[in-house]
């Protein structure tokens, strides 16, 4: 390390050398731009600045919280309320309405119906299906056939309590029995077969004739004598095409020996009040409301 | 390489051309210097009470729901599910409360993840039915056909190992989830019991347990891998209640 104090200045340009030298190629040592290096020296202190404003340094117990005040779960509050705000006469409007007379009040419907969309695409659209026809073992919302009613009032309230589940204890219940156990293989297939014949599909009349009198004891309880369903039990209407699981010899079949159990969660704690107005509303418009 | 060196500086700053040319000590020092931030950023993360929050109501996962958890990380579900709700409006707006740092202290690791190519599950519990999770894994297109999701319906042909699934649980006590001697021990029984909705056990594993689901999730004899799968996301992000819990801003 000889010659620690010299400068070794380079002869063409004037200017001081690092001292690197590659096969007698040397490195300028040029000073940094002016505003590269006052840019440096503004960001840290902008840097000093901001972890006084802000949360940053941790000290014995807890971490300095900064002049401003500022915390994630405060500021996500806070955006929440501003939309809140701004929907708020809308919102208590649309969660104290009847229903019923929605329809005179077209700012308030036309809210409901785009906020209650909304809510469906998050929350429905996964087992109804985002355009509201279902699957099979989803019921279809866009048809005139509903299992527990399509007016405003049992649409609220099947969104509210849901269906058969184990969260809440005022939601609709009942069970279709399993009548593997009950019936025998033939009489089985006399229930599918008469089933076949009030829904207007084809069958073979022999065994539904016998079917019929199956049907009438076991079966008319819940679906009615002329099998047109119950709708305080959630009973579907075997007379129709439209079928949850489906009305060919093999799906009646399975629904006839092990029955069928929907379940539908309910969403009065998940949703609030203006939002089940909205997707009530949503869902009466679809197609099939009454 | 440079033959003679010509440093201008004087004395501290002299001593720099001399650790450059150290490899050894040079990583030595870059080691301390790393080691430095790593000590500032996080070492108070560990001892600062505004970052440790205690939340009523999370608990241990129920042995069930771990056997889940460990099939949710066999499968791959964290490659495009993230387990994490940011607290942005957005993402409560959609997914509920944004999670707590609580809510998975007892996962080993955590899920949180960054990817998202199907929606966040931390909050998935209790919002389908189990007979829709069971559809959905099996074919995912046959409720959502909009759907890229993979279907998983193999989850029905194996078992849940009870007594391998009592050796995690264990293994999870170990590593400081506060399992008692006693959840461990009947780690395999509870395993079992969770998915039998007759079972003699269901008000002791709810005492251990509070708030587990007990119910025969895949609708078929035995404890499938279905089960425990439905079980662990059937739980998810239900165990706090945000109807009574305030948060406090600071954290």
């Amino acid at each position: 390390m000889s010659g620690e104090t010299e400068k070794d200045i380079d002869e063409v340009t004037g200017t001081d050398t690092t001292g690197h030298s590659w096969d007698g190629i040397k490195e300028l040592n040029n000073p940094l731009p002016r505003w590269w290096l006052w840019s440096f020296y503004l960001t840290i202190i902008w840097g000093i600045g901001y972890s006084i404003a802000y949360p940053a340094w941790p000290m014995v117990s807890s971490a300095t919280a900064g002049l401003l005040g500022y915390s994630t779960r405060g500021e996500v509050a806070q955006d929440i309320a501003r939309f809140e705000e701004a929907n708020a006469e809308i919102s208590a409007q649309l969660a104290s309405a009847d229903l019923d007379t929605l329809a005179e009040n077209e700012e308030l419907a036309r809210f409901a119906t785009s906020a209650g969309g909304a809510v469906f695409r998050n929350n429905c659209s996964q087992c109804h299906g985002s355009g509201a026809a279902g699957f099979t073992g989803y019921p279809n919302l866009l048809d005139d056939d509903w299992l527990w009613g399509g007016d405003f009032e049992n649409i609220e309230y099947t969104i509210r309590h849901g269906i058969r589940n184990e969260e809440d204890w005022d939601a609709r219940y009942s069970e279709m029995t399993a009548y593997d156990d009950i019936f025998s293989n033939e009489e089985v297939d006399q229930v599918v077969q008469y089933v076949r014949l009030i829904s207007g599909q084809e069958h073979d009349a022999g065994m539904a004739e016998a079917g019929n009198d199956l049907f009438l004891d076991n079966c008319a309880a819940c679906h009615g004598d002329n099998g047109m369903g119950n709708r305080d039990l959630g009973a579907p209407n075997l007379t129709d095409a439209i079928w949850l699981y489906g009305g060919d010899l093999e799906a009646l079949e399975e629904t006839v020996r092990y029955a069928r159990f929907g379940v539908m969660p309910p969403w009065g704690e998940r949703l609030t009040e203006a939002e089940i107005k909205a997707v009530t509303a949503y869902v009466h418009q679809l197609g099939g409301g009454e | 390489m440079s033959d003679t060196p010509n440093t201008t500086g004087k004395g501290f700053l002299a001593k720099h051309a001399f650790l450059e040319r150290s490899p050894t000590l040079l990583l030595v020092s870059s080691l301390l210097v790393v080691t430095v931030g790593g000590i500032v950023e996080i070492a108070p993360l560990f001892y600062l009470e505004n970052t440790i929050e205690e939340v009523e109501g999370v608990r241990p996962y129920s042995p069930l729901e771990l056997a889940g958890r460990d099939i949710y990380i066999r499968e791959g579900c964290y490659v495009c599910h993230s387990q994490m709700i940011r607290p942005m409006r957005d993402e409560v707006e959609r997914y509920g409360h944004y999670s707590l740092a609580a809510e998975s202290m007892y996962d080993h690791p955590h899920q949180w993840g960054s990817k998202r190519t199907g929606p966040d599950l931390a909050r998935v519990g209790g919002k389908y039915s189990d007979a829709w999770h069971l559809d959905h894994l099996i074919a995912p297109r046959s409720v959502v056909p909009e759907s890229i999701m993979p279907g998983y319906a193999y989850l029905l042909d194996t078992k849940v190992n009870a007594e391998y699934n009592a050796d995690l649980v264990a293994t999870h006590s170990f590593i400081g989830v506060p399992y008692t001697e006693e959840m461990v021990e009947l780690a395999a029984s509870d395993t079992l019991a969770q998915a039998d909705p007759d079972t003699d056990a269901y008000d002791d594993l709810l005492e251990r347990y509070p708030g587990a689901q007990i119910r025969n999730f895949d609708d078929e004899p035995g404890v499938s891998e279905m089960d425990a799968l439905i079980a662990y996301l059937q739980m998810l992000g239900t165990t706090v209640d945000f109807s009574t819990f305030t948060p406090d801003a600071s954290r």
